[in-house]
């Protein structure tokens, strides 16, 4: 029975000590992590959106994590100011993401304000970047004849879409672009914070 | 206690040892065959998807009209069905069939472990399901939804049970390598899919857990039951013992203590504390430690014997795999300094990483151990030998170009991106012909899946032609 206990021991232990190490500890050090006053939670049409970002899996191409001036060109290229451990605190599931396929979104807000064009991005990603490999997301609208009663009508460029024909803005658009207009983290972070780089 | 370098350690006389695999492979037969058949089902449908998703790159405006088709959702189906349907029921049924010939014992029940197989295909087909349907958790490798998740945790703990049990009641003194990382993975699986998936965590702290568990999926499981595989197959094909039982051991401690540390160095130049990043760089390239010691103990058990790999598939690919196993560790061990990572982090330059692991080296040892073990559990030979070398370079070139693509485009894209003058249109631009590039490895890839399941159904089926010698024998001398 020896050797069994032992392989058996071993293994709990080795994986039991790297998840104190790795989650254990920083989950503590970052206990007394507070909210900054100016990130407040998301609103329902907010939270809706960040579930269709989640279920569309928007994450695998875009990153919300801003990286220091000395890791990189983020800031140089308006993404804005590192990101610190509180930026998340209403974040479930986060979702800092490990690629960026497209630009990082953690200042989509702030950066990209315009309902228009994220409708317009969203409906046909090429209309607004040429060179974008970004998959369009046409099942997020509804074309019709006429507009009806608290319709949102998306503004297209000519020839996008059939003559005589609307572009209507789903609710699910509508939440998820709702989402994309809060990514704003341009207040100044919590100085008292024990993470960040 | 000290070890001796044979192969099976206390070798009962030949006729004996004979008839005793006969017996484990008769207690293994059914369960090891559920698992193979689904792996195999799982691996293509899970490559289709992987292609359709690098397509897209190329035709980003095509099936788009439904959200299930969106690469979001179809990348996400791809790696569920490779790593949860083929790789790890696959290596599930190598596993189930290794124990009872190293122990020296039947499988105990071997019914949990078919209940434990028809359970698993439950939960990749739901959890496939799941996500194309919009339903995801939202955590790269733990995307499949939590009641999901209940229904691998009861299957996986039926096949631990059944092949613990079978252990306890082993009749061999000593352990082999192999059974040293089953053991191991079994208790190691279970631990980190049910802590990363508990609704606990948020924020950057379940960043931590969320790649804490990602990289410990492919370390302390996929690779654990591969190195388990290889260090079986090599010296069974070879017939000749591994170089260094000791080292081995070695080999084993260093990757359960530095490997399950290295997570973080996924989250390197985030919104972590840096204390936590550096351990995770540090054990990573700690690393090199138990890769210099399993690579020294499969490389060098074939020196000299190389004219062997024309003879044998299983040979060649699992000789392939432990090549690259090699390579892709100390990619990844150079990959986690943070001058290399600033520049290959958030790029496709990872994914050739992660394939280069994934498929270079667990999926061909995989595709070898089919090659040995089902002609044995089903008492005939592979009806096409020529199938098997299609199979052997169409799959070991399609990694070669996917990797090529992949690295050399996600080092590009990388550098342009930290150079704030190279506007992001640029980087897109860089990186699309590499991305092409990919899908043509990923066809071939697929290609080989398609050659090697018509040849699986053919051999299940009892279809083509019935052969007396091993495929790749003609011509052997007598070893």
């Amino acid at each position: 029975m020896n050797r069994y206990l032992v392989i058996f021991a071993g293994a709990v232990a080795t994986v039991t000590f790297a998840f104190l190490v790795l989650i254990g500890l920083p989950m503590r050090q970052l206990a007394d992590v507070r909210a900054p006053a100016a990130l407040r939670p998301y609103s329902e049409s907010e939270a809706a959106g960040r579930r269709e970002y989640v279920s569309l899996g928007c994450y695998y191409c875009h990153s919300q994590q801003v990286r220091t001036p000395s890791f990189g060109s983020d800031s140089a290229r308006g993404w804005g100011r590192a990101s610190e451990p509180e930026d998340y605190l209403y974040d479930r599931p986060h979702l800092l993401g490990t690629m960026r396929t497209g630009p990082d979104l953690m200042n989509i807000g702030v950066r990209q304000p315009s309902r228009d064009w994220h409708y317009l991005h969203l409906y046909q990603p090429r209309a607004v970047a040429a060179y974008s490999v970004m998959p369009s997301f046409p099942f997020l609208f509804t074309l019709k004849d006429q507009a009806e009663m608290g319709d949102e009508i998306v503004n297209t460029p000519p020839g996008l879409i059939p003559e005589g024909k609307v572009l209507i803005a789903t609710a699910r658009a509508r939440a998820l672009v709702d989402y994309l207009l809060a990514m704003k983290r341009d207040y100044p972070p919590y100085a008292g914070a024990g993470g960040g780089q | 206690m000290t070890a001796l370098p044979l192969v099976f350690e206390d070798t009962p006389p030949p006729e004996v040892a004979a008839s005793e695999r006969v017996a484990a492979d008769r207690s293994t037969r059914q369960p090891v065959l559920l698992f193979f058949h689904s792996a195999v089902t799982w691996l293509v449908i899970g490559s289709v998807m992987g292609l359709v998703a690098s397509l897209k790159f190329q035709f980003p405006d095509w099936l788009t009209s439904q959200a299930m088709w969106t690469f979001g959702r179809v990348r996400t189906a791809h790696l569920n069905a490779v790593a949860y349907g083929w790789a790890s029921m696959a290596l599930v049924g190598v596993a189930v069939w290794m124990i009872p010939r190293l122990v020296r014992a039947p499988l105990h029940r071997p019914v949990f472990a078919m209940a434990a197989a028809v359970g698993w295909n439950l939960f990749v087909l739901l959890g496939i399901g799941a996500v194309l349907a919009g339903w995801s958790d939202g955590l790269e490798w733990l995307e499949i939804p939590y009641p999901i998740d209940a229904i691998v945790a009861v299957s996986g703990g039926l096949m631990a049970f059944s092949v613990l049990m079978t252990v306890a009641r082993r009749r061999t003194k000593h352990f082999y390598v192999s059974v040293w990382y089953v053991l191991a993975a079994m208790v190691w699986f279970p631990i980190i899919f049910v802590t990363a998936n508990l609704p606990i965590f948020g924020g950057v702290a379940q960043a931590a857990v969320n790649w804490w568990y990602g990289h410990n999926a492919l370390g302390l499981w996929i690779t654990a039951l591969s190195l388990a595989t290889a260090y079986y197959l090599i010296p069974k094909v070879l017939a000749r013992p591994i170089r260094s039982y000791s080292l081995s051991l070695v080999g084993f401690w260093a990757l359960a203590f530095f490997y399950s540390l290295n997570g973080i160095h996924h989250l390197i130049g985030g919104p972590v504390p840096t204390w936590l990043i550096t351990v995770s760089i540090t054990a990573s390239v700690m690393m090199v430690i138990p890769v210099a010691a399993t690579a020294v103990n499969f490389h060098t058990t074939m020196i000299g014997r190389f004219g062997n790999l024309r003879h044998s598939p299983t040979l060649a690919f699992v000789v392939a795999g432990a090549m690259l196993y090699t390579a892709a560790s100390v990619q990844g061990s150079i990959e986690a300094l943070r001058t290399v990572n600033r520049i290959t982090h958030f790029t496709h330059y990872t994914v050739g990483h992660a394939h280069l692991g994934a498929y270079g080296f667990a999926t061909m040892i995989l595709f070898g151990a089919l090659y040995f073990i089902v002609p044995r559990l089903l008492n005939r030979e592979w009806p096409l030998p020529a199938l098997i070398r299609w199979h052997f370079w169409l799959a070991l070139g399609g990694i070669a170009i996917y990797f090529a693509a992949l690295t050399i485009g996600g080092w590009l894209e990388g550098q342009w991106m930290l150079d704030p003058a190279k506007s992001f249109e640029s980087v897109v631009n860089v990186t699309k012909a590499y991305l092409l590039a990919r899908s043509v490895g990923g066809t071939l890839m697929l290609a080989a899946h398609l050659v090697f399941a018509y040849h699986y159904w053919l051999m299940v089926r009892r279809r083509g032609p019935e052969r007396a010698e091993p495929a790749w024998s003609e011509g052997r001398a007598a070893s």
